[in-house]
């Protein structure tokens, strides 16, 4: 029995020893202790990480104290984060839902614009795809089945569609791609709107397409398919240069997913807005508004626990959506219309600590 | 006939599981020295397009390894101990069988329940809980080897220092462990080499990071962890940084585990 | 004392976390929840009958190729190869076991998918696509990532470990048994059947015990897989395993009877893998009695 006894002494001082060199732990204002520097987390959607990482880097630049680490864990795990408080900001293309907010004191605050595209493998096809709503909500509800279905052929006269059958690709996962995606077709679409509706991951009908992980695991899978069709996010069919359709457009006009229409559809939309920011693009007026647009957010909490940090978060949020709006468009997103900027102006200002604006 | 036939059949079958290792060896080899140089190796990641490296993701692996095995070997050695030495009875034939079970228990479950435990109350992800997760896995590891360890040690030194009228502690402490000592270590060090290439158990506990992080209570970046991101990453640099960082995490593994092949040969 | 008590603790702390944390669905759900078929978090539908599928499936695939190759290398190492060429090849084998999942993982996307997709896959098509019944799991769409794919890294996954268990195993069967029926005139071929068939229960917990790692297996498989909740009879097809699943989503499970629906097939695995590794222990002590097989468990 000495045996056990003197080795679980030395078990236990080699215990206390490593948690000692754990610490310091457990309380977040310690965070603000070391070494001077301010450490801030945040996690979420993986569609606006590229630009977020660009913007922390030149932040971290002008601000060499201030560490702000994102990482993309989904636009779902974003709001799980700031809900149960594992990090100190979220983020998420999609908006909460009103269930989901109750009880919290999250505030969104879109950052940048971006798009949702269709990307198609037809190898014998060189002209550009045009498609209507009703042809793609056609294609993933399994009423269209070949390329040269006359829904299809309609929009793309000066086309030699293939008499093949269509492989729908679609996301796995729960994705704001896939909510961004399905909102549009809702809108657009009533059929879609009673079948399948909005969401990060619908129930798609069974027998019509397949599912991948990821915007790299659908991109995939239809450079793999000949005759897929899937949707994307566009820095990724950018990234990759995949052909990508023009979508008809609430106004009819098909148009091309380029900055300045993903723009007009945020400018079309801006009288419309609601006070918490929450809101949706997709289908939006104005001539050039190209239809699957749409904000992608970052979730703050209203009250912030600890007034360094919360300080510091804020003032970052402030110079992203001014000086750091210039670093969007090399990376396929759009900048937030000036007058957004001006309501999440507003919106900064309301963060607290103690009660005390954070920002005046 | 037959027997030459079948020696050809099971000789093929080795020929070709070392054809696989080579294969595999040989494609981190290769993509991966293209794109290591001193920067990848000392700097932080970067936005995609400007470089960067996986410097603070080995210093998060090792740490968290470092962290890990300061918690899981005593626990492990002495769970080994107690098993070798007093765990005849019912008490120790339900540890071993536990610490059996934990072996097998698929590695993200641990990850899961230190989430629960660890990373819910304290309110983040940190290099703490990483290194618990992986301190999980090691224990049972280690206390099922320590204990094989010192049941190798021949009874007569045992029985012998016990006639000269040592006390079971003391013989214990100063004969046995000595003896088995060397086999344990091997143990440990093969355990160690197990948790440096674990990834499930990280992605909810340590996450990830992009900073160089010497403190605990913070997320912290591990190799593995990197790698999956890299792998799952839609453009070629990212594959590229992928394999680069595959090189050195399969070449410390594989270093530990020739070392100690080299070490403990005789015991082969 | 406490070190050992350490291990209890940890193990019981798992099972209450997850039994607690199951609840909701078990309360709401009942058994319902392992045979359904539709996995719809939108809706709140929750059945894990894809995901018991393609775990299962998946580690036999894996099985059906690593067992006889396993098999092949062990007689190879102990019953024909001289002891200088066993050395360093069981060592070969046994460093296969030591190469992280996450990198199989990455060779499997960047290597392996491809290799399937084009030439492997085709190839099976080809010459076994037609055959009735059969043929229906060698048809469909070649991507490259799918539940064969996920099978094949699962098997070089597990050969390691059957071999070094059964390279055990082999080696303490007593050389009497060999040379006695040599003796009897048995040609060197059914010596080592003899030796096998005695040996036969601690190979099938060898087996077993493989398939115990081939069903927890999470990174590789998550990386191959396709991870798409769905029951198809084609091996192209991707599919999902209940590892896998938790490490795609165990982050992103917002609402309350998601995130226990996630943890109860958690539960589900870490039972299975409780009774399965058992039961390998079992068969592999009633031959060698502890050593020989606990030593690689």
């Amino acid at each position: 029995m000495k045996t056990t006894l003197l080795l679980t002494l030395l078990t236990l001082a080699s215990i206390i020893g490593a948690s000692c060199s754990g610490q310091p732990f457990g309380n977040n204002n310690a965070n603000t202790a070391a070494g001077g520097t301010i450490s801030i987390l945040g996690s979420g959607a993986s569609f606006p990480e590229p630009v977020y990482e660009k913007w922390m880097n030149e932040y971290g630049k002008l601000n060499p104290n201030v560490r702000i680490d994102y990482q993309a864990t989904g636009s779902g795990a974003g709001q799980k984060a700031i809900k149960e408080n594992t990090s100190d900001f979220g983020a998420s293309d999609d908006p909460m839902k009103d269930e989901d907010l109750k009880g919290t004191q999250v505030i969104h605050i879109p950052t940048v614009l971006g798009a949702v595209v269709l990307t198609y493998n037809l190898p014998e096809v060189k002209e550009r795809l045009k498609l209507s709503p009703e042809a793609i909500a056609g294609i993933y509800l399994g009423n269209i089945k070949k390329w040269n279905d006359p829904k299809i052929r309609a929009d793309n006269a000066e086309v030699n569609l293939p008499d093949t059958e269509i492989s729908p690709v679609y996301r796995a996962d729960s994705s704001g791609t896939t909510a961004v995606f399905t909102d549009f077709l809702s809108n657009a679409n009533s059929e879609w709107k009673n079948k399948i509706g909005a969401n990060k991951q619908p129930s798609w009908i069974t027998g019509v397409g397949a599912g991948a992980k990821g915007n790299d695991g659908v991109m995939g899978q239809v450079k793999n398919i000949p005759n897929s069709i899937g949707y994307v996010e566009i820095a990724f069919a950018k990234a990759n240069d995949l052909p990508t359709a023009l979508i008809k457009n609430k106004s009819g006009k098909f148009v091309e997913a380029s900055i300045e229409n993903v723009s007009a559809a945020a400018a079309g939309s801006v009288k419309d807005m609601p006070e918490d920011l929450r809101t949706r693009i997709t289908n939006a007026e104005g001539e050039n508004a190209y239809p699957i647009s749409s904000y992608t957010y970052i979730l703050v909490n209203k009250e912030q626990p600890d007034d360094v940090k919360g300080k510091a978060l804020v003032d970052f949020l402030w110079w992203a959506v001014h000086d750091g709006e210039k670093f969007t468009s090399d990376l396929h997103y759009a900048p937030l219309p000036d007058e957004v900027v001006k309501k999440v102006e507003e919106k900064l200002k309301t963060i607290t600590s103690n009660g005390t604006a954070l920002r005046q | 006939m037959l027997s030459a036939l079948m020696t050809g059949l099971t000789s093929a079958c080795a020929v070709f599981a070392i054809a696989i290792l080579v294969l595999i060896l040989t494609y981190i080899a290769v993509r991966g020295f293209s794109a290591i140089n001193l920067e990848f190796l000392i700097d932080t990641p970067k936005p995609v397009g400007e470089g960067g490296g996986i410097g603070n993701a080995i210093l998060g692996s090792v740490l968290m390894t470092v962290l890990a095995t300061g918690i899981g070997l005593p626990i492990g050695i002495g769970g080994g101990v107690y098993l070798a030495e007093m765990g005849s009875n019912w008490f120790g034939s339900i540890v071993r069988f536990l610490a059996d079970t934990l072996i097998g228990v698929p590695s993200i479950i641990v990850g899961i329940f230190i989430y629960t435990l660890i990373v819910l109350p304290m309110g983040r992800q940190s290099g703490l809980a990483g290194a618990l997760s992986l301190a999980i896995i090691m224990i049972p590891i280690v206390a099922r080897t320590t204990e094989e360890m010192i049941k190798l040690v021949p009874k007569s030194m045992r029985e012998g220092a016990l006639a000269l009228g040592a006390p079971e502690w003391r013989v214990t402490w100063n004969i046995v462990m000595p003896a088995a000592a060397s086999g344990i270590a091997t143990g440990a060090m093969l355990a160690i080499a197990r948790i440096s290439g674990e990834t499930a158990p990280l992605l909810f506990t340590a996450l990830n990071s992009r900073f160089y992080n010497y403190f605990y209570d913070q997320p912290m970046a591990s190799l593995t962890v990197q790698i999956y991101n890299y792998a799952t990453g839609p453009f070629d640099v990212e594959h590229q940084m992928a394999w680069a960082a595959t090189l050195i995490l399969v070449g410390l593994i594989l270093a530990i585990n020739v070392a100690v092949r080299y070490l403990a040969r005789r015991r082969y | 004392m406490i070190s050992a008590a350490s291990i209890i603790f940890i193990v019981v702390g798992m099972i209450v976390m997850m039994v607690s944390n199951s609840m909701p669905t078990i309360s709401r759900f009942g058994l319902a929840f392992l045979t359904g078929s539709e996995w719809k978090p939108a809706d709140g539908v929750f059945g894990a009958l894809p995901f018991i599928y393609g775990t299962i499936v998946s580690s036999l695939i894996a099985l059906i190729i690593s067992v006889p190759i396993s098999l092949g290398i062990a007689i190879f190492l102990t019953e024909q190869a001289p002891k200088k060429i066993a050395a360093p090849i069981s060592f070969m084998v046994e460093l296969l076991a030591a190469i992280p999942s996450v990198v199989y993982g990455l060779w499997g996307i960047f290597v392996l998918a491809p290799f399937i997709r084009d030439h492997l896959g085709v190839f099976l098509e080809t010459y076994l696509g037609w055959i009735p019944v059969v043929g229906q799991l060698f048809q469909g769409r070649l991507t490259g990532i799918g539940m064969l794919t996920g099978g094949i890294i699962l098997a070089l996954m597990t050969t390691p470990i059957i071999t070094s268990v059964v390279r055990d195993i082999l080696e303490v069967v007593p050389n009497t048994q060999r040379e006695a029926a040599l003796a009897l005139g048995a040609t060197k071929w059914e010596t080592t059947m003899i030796v096998l068939g005695n040996a036969a229960s601690g190979i099938a917990g060898a087996v077993v015990l493989g398939l115990g790692r081939a069903l927890g297996e999470t990174m590789a498989v998550t990386m191959v897989i396709g991870n798409s909740p769905q029951i198809s009879a084609s091996l192209f097809e991707p599919a999902y395993t209940i590892a896998s699943v938790l490490a795609a989503n165990f982050a992103e499970a917002t609402d309350e009877l998601y995130l226990s629906a996630l943890i109860e097939m958690g539960l589900v695995l870490f039972l299975v893998t409780f009774v399965v590794n058992a039961f390998a222990k079992l068969l592999i002590m009633s031959v060698a009695s502890g050593k020989a097989g606990a030593k690689n468990v």
